[in-house]
């Protein structure tokens, strides 16, 4: 047994080193990968362009365009704007707001009465115009509350945010890019390991051996697994290096669960090229089944909380989905081993599962 | 001594297609034996049911004993099988290949290097051990594919046709390498569709669509054919060949090369038949009276095989 194992793996490394493009595409395209996403995939918006309408001229108009400009997240068009060219000025995507503020703007602030500004919005962008609207209403809180001491608030909300205290989008998207792109990678170089041989008739020529078939999925496994972890480590290193994206649990218990869901990952694609007969077919079918669940059922972008009773279901059997919770606990709460073993136990169990499925299913014979 | 191949009413179908019908015969120990017959035969199937990579649909397919059916892993381990397309890792150097099966069929590591040093010796691909099995010449690949199932000393050998698409001159050698091994007690059930190969088996058997249409030693198929055959060496003969298929007495005509070979019915002389086809074609001819080949018994096997189908 062990001999017939050691020969398959071997053999399975020289086959990967000696091919060394296709190994240099798949040490590269993570870490082209999580540039391309983690640059391009950000719901942070900064530079928010605004021009201002200000008929007051006051003070306290200017008081509130520098609210405005000094958070970071808005920049003023360095001029006065008119009215008649505002329409103009959205056209171009000169600006994405334009504050409008009253002649008798101080005259109210000063009087006591409700002040009025107006606030145009260029939403054709629905996303963007919602974060420029709420950065905005908070900018005014703010100036509010410095304007309006006189008048003390009720009660006061103090938010702290943890874990991600800055909001960083960047934070939050990398531990999914990881699981993507480990989920992606692993499924498929074994789909595409197991049918190459199915294609090039060399699997006939192993069958035809005393070998059995959780050697031959083993051998198939096994080295992988270690590419996989380079893999992965090499996408938290650029992660950590491009965009600061902290570990603060252990690296080794994150390394530990890795390799968990490699595992799972890898069987997943030996169970694809069960029943897939090409490489053709072998790749777009990881492809489907990988990339579009992970993407949008697993908690990668949107909450699994918030779907639908049927997705929900589909996302609890989504390997990706745990490990997701894994990586996000370890990589930004700190979360150590006593609170992960459940998501540990069930992405064992998932793989064992796949792993015993692809074995049985794996044909000893040609037909 | 029991036969170490026996093949019992084998029938073999994917689906629709009937791949193999009916088919018996038996390999004894220390034989050569030929598969013969054109692509679609059937060979390929009754190969591949051989070395357990087919279940048979009906029939027995036994191997020393044991039932391809159930005994997978005992009969994979004392069979050596070579597929008709090189099925070796171009990847891999020479050497590489073979220590890598050598290591599939637990060959003892301190035989090893005896081993590969005795397939060397007759394969000649030592010098080559360290280049990659995907750069061999073709003939070299097909040494080498017979190297890797020879590692773990097999009693038997499955070869799918060895040589198509092989040069002459690797394909002689090829066979002397056969008869080596055959010296040797290796028993070997080879399949071809050139009747110069089949001359050389111990015994064959003849398939064609899925049947067997003969079986015996090369010289008993051809003694078989008890018809009379002539050669007519004929200049225009694409434009007379139907003419003289219908002249009277003539049962069949074949060309070969620049002649004919006319088989004709049993009470037919050689002054008839000339006498007939000068007839035919207005003007005298000359003809030789031949012993059949081999491919002439293949050809008349094939015809008779089809007129017993319709």
């Amino acid at each position: 047994m062990r001999r017939r194992l050691m020969a398959i793996i071997r053999k399975e490394f020289i086959h990967i080193f000696r091919d060394w493009r296709t190994l240099l595409i798949i040490i590269l395209m993570p870490i082209l990968m999580i540039v391309l996403y983690g640059y391009a995939i950000t719901l942070d918006m900064r530079n928010i362009v605004f021009g201002v309408i200000d008929d007051a001229r006051t003070p306290d108009s200017r008081a509130l365009v520098d609210a405005f400009a000094e958070n970071g997240f808005f920049r003023t068009l360095p001029r006065d704007v008119r009215r008649n060219e505002m329409e103009s000025l959205f056209m171009r995507r000169d600006v994405h707001m334009v504050l409008v503020i009253p002649e008798d703007f101080s005259a109210d602030l000063t009087q006591n009465r409700s002040a009025v500004v107006q606030l145009i919005i260029d939403a054709s962008d629905s996303n963007v115009g919602t974060f420029v609207g709420n950065y905005a209403e908070q900018v005014l809180g703010i100036y509010n509350q410095r304007m309006n001491h006189a008048v003390p608030a009720l009660f006061e909300i103090a938010p702290r945010i943890f874990y991600n205290p800055d909001m960083n989008s960047t934070n939050f998207f990398v531990p999914g890019l990881v699981a993507l792109i480990l989920m992606l990678i692993s499924a498929l170089l074994t789909s595409i390991a197991i049918t190459r041989e199915k294609e090039t008739g060399t699997m006939e020529q192993i069958l035809v051996s005393p070998v059995h078939a959780r050697e031959i999925v083993l051998g198939k496994v096994l080295p992988y697994v270690l590419l996989g972890l380079v893999n992965a480590a090499l996408i938290l290193l650029s992660a950590w290096i491009l965009f600061d994206v902290p570990v603060r649990g252990s690296l080794a218990l994150l390394g530990l669960l890795s390799l968990v869901y490699v595992f799972v990952a890898l069987s997943f694609g030996l169970m694809i090229s069960t029943v897939a007969r090409t490489q053709l077919i072998a790749m777009f079918g990881t492809l489907m089944a990988t990339i579009l669940p992970t993407i949008m059922l697993s908690g990668f972008i949107f909450p699994i909380a918030s779907m639908p009773e049927l997705l929900r279901w589909i996302a609890n059997v989504l390997p990706a989905t745990y490990f997701l919770i894994i990586i996000r606990a370890i990589m930004l709460k700190g979360v150590g081993s006593a609170e992960l073993w459940p998501q540990a136990l069930i992405l064992s169990g998932i793989g064992t599962l796949l792993l015993t499925a692809a074995t049985r299913r794996f044909r000893m014979r040609l037909e | 001594m029991k036969p170490l191949v026996s093949v019992e009413h084998f029938s073999k179908s994917y689906g629709e297609i009937r791949a193999v019908r009916d088919l018996s015969f038996s390999v004894r120990r220390g034989e050569l034996f030929g598969l013969i017959g054109p692509d679609g035969a059937g060979k390929t199937t009754t190969m591949r049911t051989l070395v357990t990579l087919l279940r048979p649909d009906e029939g027995t397919v036994t191997v020393d004993g044991m039932d391809v059916r159930k005994q997978l892993k005992a009969i994979r381990a004392i069979t050596g099988y070579m597929p008709q397309r090189f099925s070796l890792y171009p990847d891999l150097s020479v050497e590489q290949n073979l220590r890598f099966f050598a290591e599939l069929f637990s060959v003892p590591r301190n035989e090893l290097t005896d081993r590969m040093q005795r397939l060397y010796r007759f394969s000649r691909l030592e010098e080559f051990s360290t280049r990659l099995a995907g750069r061999l010449s073709g003939g070299m690949k097909q040494k080498l594919a017979l190297s890797c199932t020879l590692i773990h000393d097999p009693v038997l050998l499955v070869l799918d046709e060895p040589t198509t698409g092989v040069d002459p001159v690797s394909r002689s050698e090829f066979w002397e390498i056969l008869r080596e091994l055959r010296e040797q007690g290796v028993t070997i059930v080879v399949s071809t569709p050139y009747m110069d190969e089949a001359m050389k088996c111990d015994r064959i058997v003849i398939m064609h669509s899925g049947v067997a249409l003969a079986h015996g030693t090369p010289g008993e198929l051809i003694n078989s054919m008890r018809l009379p055959m002539y050669a007519l060496d004929e200049r225009d003969l694409v434009m007379n060949f139907s003419r003289i298929e219908a002249a009277s007495g003539v049962r069949s005509v074949q060309s070969f090369g620049d002649s004919l070979h006319i088989t004709t019915d049993e009470d037919i002389d050689e002054d008839r038949l000339s006498a007939a086809l000068e007839q035919t074609l207005d003007r005298p001819v000359r003809l030789r009276r031949i012993a059949p080949s081999l491919e002439d018994v293949f050809i008349a096997l094939i015809e008779q095989g089809t007129e017993h189908a319709e």
